[in-house]
C-alpha cells in the first residue's frame, strides 16, 4: 500500500451509513389489515378554514396531505391508531375517530 | 343475571393482570382486545420491571418471552455534537431475581393474555368495544361491541383500552382532554446480527442496554430512547405534541436528526429498520389521571394515565401490570360483597393510594413538567455538554480555567440565569424525594 492510499483510506467518510428510505418504505415496514370501512373521516370543510394544520406536520403516518384548493386529504388504511391527529386538531368536528372493526388495522410484531 | 362476572376491556398488561387476578378468585371472566391476538396493537419505547408479577406469576421469569435482561442502565445528554454518557452496569440485574427486561410486546402481551386463559378468563380477540350498557340506575353493566349480537353484560367492567380510553371518557371520568398533557412515541426496530449488538453495546448472551436520552430531538420537547433487544435495537423519539406541530419537523425527520448524530451513528451503523411504529404515551403524571372508579367500572394502566414519565425513571408496563391486578382483586371483593357501586369498589383507590402505583406518582407529580420544561429540554443538555468539553479538554500552554469559572462561563453561555439554575435544582432535588 502507498502512502497515498494510506491517506485516502485515512480519511473515508464514517457518517451516517444506514442506508436512506422513503416514507412509503418506511410504511411498508408496519403490517395494516385494511377494512373497507374508514374508521377516521375528515371533514374537509372544517380543514379548509385551519391555518395551523397540526395533523399534517404530527400524524407519524403521513396520512393527512393539504390539496391545492385549501382542503386536507385523508387516507385512514396505513394509520398506527395512536391519536395524535384528533389531539393536535384545532377545529372542532373535523376529526371524527374511532377504532377499525376488531381484527383490522395496524397489527405489530416486534415493538 | 348477568352474562359474566367482569368484563375486562383490552388484553395489554392491565387487562390480562386484572383478568388472572379476578380468574384466580373463581369470578367468570371475559377478556376483550380489538387485535387479532393480544399486543398486536402494543408499542412502548421501553424496559418491563416484572417485579409485581412475583404476586400472580411467581415463576414468571422462566416463562416470559424476554429479549433481554438490562445490565446498563444510561442517561445521556445530547449537545449539536458532544455527548454526555451517565452509564450504570450491575450484571447481578441479568439474574435471579432479575430485575428490567426488554420484549417485544406483541410476545410479551400476548403471552400475560394466555396467563389470563390458563387461570381460567375467557379471552375474545379481534372484537371492538364500541360503548356502555347501562341500567335503569344510570350504572355501567356492560359493554357493547362491533360483533353482530355482541351486547355482554357484566357485574363490574374494567376498562383497560389503553391511552385514548374511549370507555373512561365515555364514562365522564376524563376532564377535557389537553394535548399538552401527551407525548408522541416513534420507533425504529433496527436488525443487526446479535454478535454485533454485543460488541458494540458491551454485552454477552441475554445482557441488554437501555439508553434514556435528553436533548437530540431537533428542538422539540420530548426525549430518546435507545434499546437493545437480541438481534435488533430499538430506537426511537417521544415528542411533546403540541411542540411537535409548532415546530414543523415530522416524527421521522426527528428520528434521522437523531440517527445522524455522532454518539449514536456509531451504535447502529448498518443497520435496516424492519418494523416502524407509534403511539401516544399519557406524560403528565398525576394531573393528568382521571377518576378510576365509577359505578360498575374500574379504569387500569394507560388508560388512567397511569405511566411514569419522570426522566431517570421511564416505567409503564409495571404500573399497568399492578394496576390492573389491584381493580381485578377490587372487582371481586365487590362482587363477593354484593355492591359493585363506586363505593362498593373504593378498594380499588385505596390500594393503589397505598402502593407504588399513586405513590411514586405523588412523589414525583412535578417532576414529567420539568423534565419537558424548556429548560431542561434546551439549555441544559448545551450547558452540562458544555462544562464536560471545557473540563476534559486540554489546552496547554494555558492553564486549567478551574471549575468554577467554566460553571460561570458555561452557564452564561447557555443563557440560564443563576436564579433559574437554583430553582430547577431545588425543584428537581425536591421532586425526585
Amino acid at each position: 500500500m502507498s502512502l497515498e492510499s494510506l491517506r485516502a483510506a485515512n480519511n473515508i467518510e464514517r457518517d451516517a451509513t444506514w442506508a436512506e428510505m422513503s416514507f412509503q418504505e418506511r410504511i411498508d415496514t408496519a403490517e395494516f389489515r385494511i377494512h373497507e370501512r374508514a374508521h377516521i373521516t375528515v371533514n374537509g370543510d372544517s380543514c379548509r378554514g385551519c391555518t395551523t394544520r397540526e395533523c399534517v406536520v404530527a400524524c407519524p403516518a403521513n396520512l393527512f396531505v393539504p390539496t391545492s384548493d385549501g382542503g386536507i386529504l385523508f387516507n385512514y388504511e396505513n394509520c398506527f391508531e395512536c391519536g395524535t391527529c384528533y389531539m393536535v386538531c384545532n377545529e372542532a368536528g373535523a376529526i371524527t375517530w374511532t377504532y377499525p372493526e376488531g381484527g383490522y388495522g395496524i397489527v405489530f410484531h416486534r415493538t | 343475571m348477568t352474562d359474566t362476572d367482569i368484563i375486562v376491556v383490552g388484553a395489554g398488561p392491565a387487562g390480562s393482570c386484572a383478568a388472572i387476578a379476578a380468574a384466580k378468585a373463581g369470578k367468570r371472566v371475559v377478556l376483550i382486545e380489538r387485535g387479532p391476538f393480544p399486543g398486536s396493537k402494543n408499542m412502548y419505547g421501553g424496559v418491563i420491571y416484572p417485579r409485581i408479577l412475583d404476586e400472580l406469576i411467581p415463576d414468571w421469569f422462566e416463562h416470559a418471552p424476554i429479549q433481554r435482561w438490562i445490565v446498563r442502565r444510561s442517561t445521556m445528554l445530547l449537545s449539536d455534537t458532544g455527548a454526555l454518557n451517565i452509564d450504570y452496569r450491575s450484571n447481578a440485574w441479568g439474574q435471579a431475581p432479575y430485575n428490567g427486561a426488554t420484549a417485544y410486546r406483541p410476545d410479551f402481551d400476548n403471552w400475560l393474555a394466555q396467563q389470563a386463559v390458563a387461570a381460567g378468563a375467557e379471552l375474545i380477540c379481534s372484537t371492538t368495544v364500541t360503548g356502555l350498557l347501562r341500567d335503569a340506575q344510570g350504572r355501567i353493566n356492560g359493554i357493547t361491541t362491533d360483533r353482530p349480537d355482541g351486547d355482554l353484560t357484566a357485574s363490574v367492567v374494567i376498562a383497560c383500552d389503553g391511552v385514548n380510553s374511549f370507555i373512561a371518557k365515555d364514562a365522564g371520568l376524563y376532564k377535557a382532554v389537553d394535548a399538552s398533557n401527551y407525548t408522541l412515541g416513534v420507533k425504529e426496530t433496527l436488525s443487526l446480527p446479535k454478535n454485533v449488538i454485543d460488541e458494540r453495546f458491551g454485552v454477552r448472551d441475554n445482557q441488554g442496554v437501555d439508553i434514556e436520552i435528553l436533548g437530540g430531538t431537533s428542538g422539540v420537547n420530548g426525549g430518546g430512547f435507545i434499546y437493545t433487544n437480541l438481534d435488533t435495537i430499538a430506537l426511537g423519539v417521544v415528542l411533546k405534541l403540541p411542540k411537535l406541530s409548532a415546530q414543523k419537523k415530522r416524527p421521522e425527520e426527528i428520528i434521522a436528526e437523531l440517527k445522524r448524530h455522532p454518539a449514536i451513528a456509531p451504535l447502529i451503523e448498518g443497520a435496516e429498520v424492519i418494523e416502524y411504529s407509534a403511539h401516544l404515551i399519557p406524560e403528565a403524571g398525576l394531573d393528568m389521571m382521571p377518576k378510576m372508579v365509577a359505578d360498575g367500572l374500574l379504569v387500569a394502566g394507560d388508560a388512567a394515565a397511569l405511566c411514569l414519565a419522570a426522566g431517570i425513571w421511564l416505567e409503564g408496563v409495571n404500573f399497568a401490570m399492578a394496576s390492573g391486578m389491584y381493580a381485578g382483586q377490587s372487582a371481586v371483593q365487590a362482587i363477593t360483597a354484593g355492591n359493585t357501586t363506586a363505593s362498593g369498589l373504593q378498594s380499588y383507590t385505596k390500594k393503589l393510594n397505598e402502593t407504588f402505583v399513586l405513590k411514586d406518582h405523588k412523589k414525583l407529580r412535578k417532576i414529567p413538567h420539568l423534565v419537558l420544561s424548556d429548560r431542561v429540554q434546551h439549555k441544559y443538555p448545551g450547558f452540562v455538554t458544555g462544562i464536560m468539553e471545557r473540563m476534559f479538554r486540554v489546552e496547554n500552554p494555558h492553564p486549567k480555567p478551574g471549575v468554577r469559572r467554566i460553571l460561570r462561563e458555561e452557564r452564561k453561555k447557555a443563557g440560564i440565569s443563576l436564579m433559574d439554575l437554583v430553582r430547577d435544582a431545588l425543584t428537581g432535588l425536591k421532586g425526585f424525594g
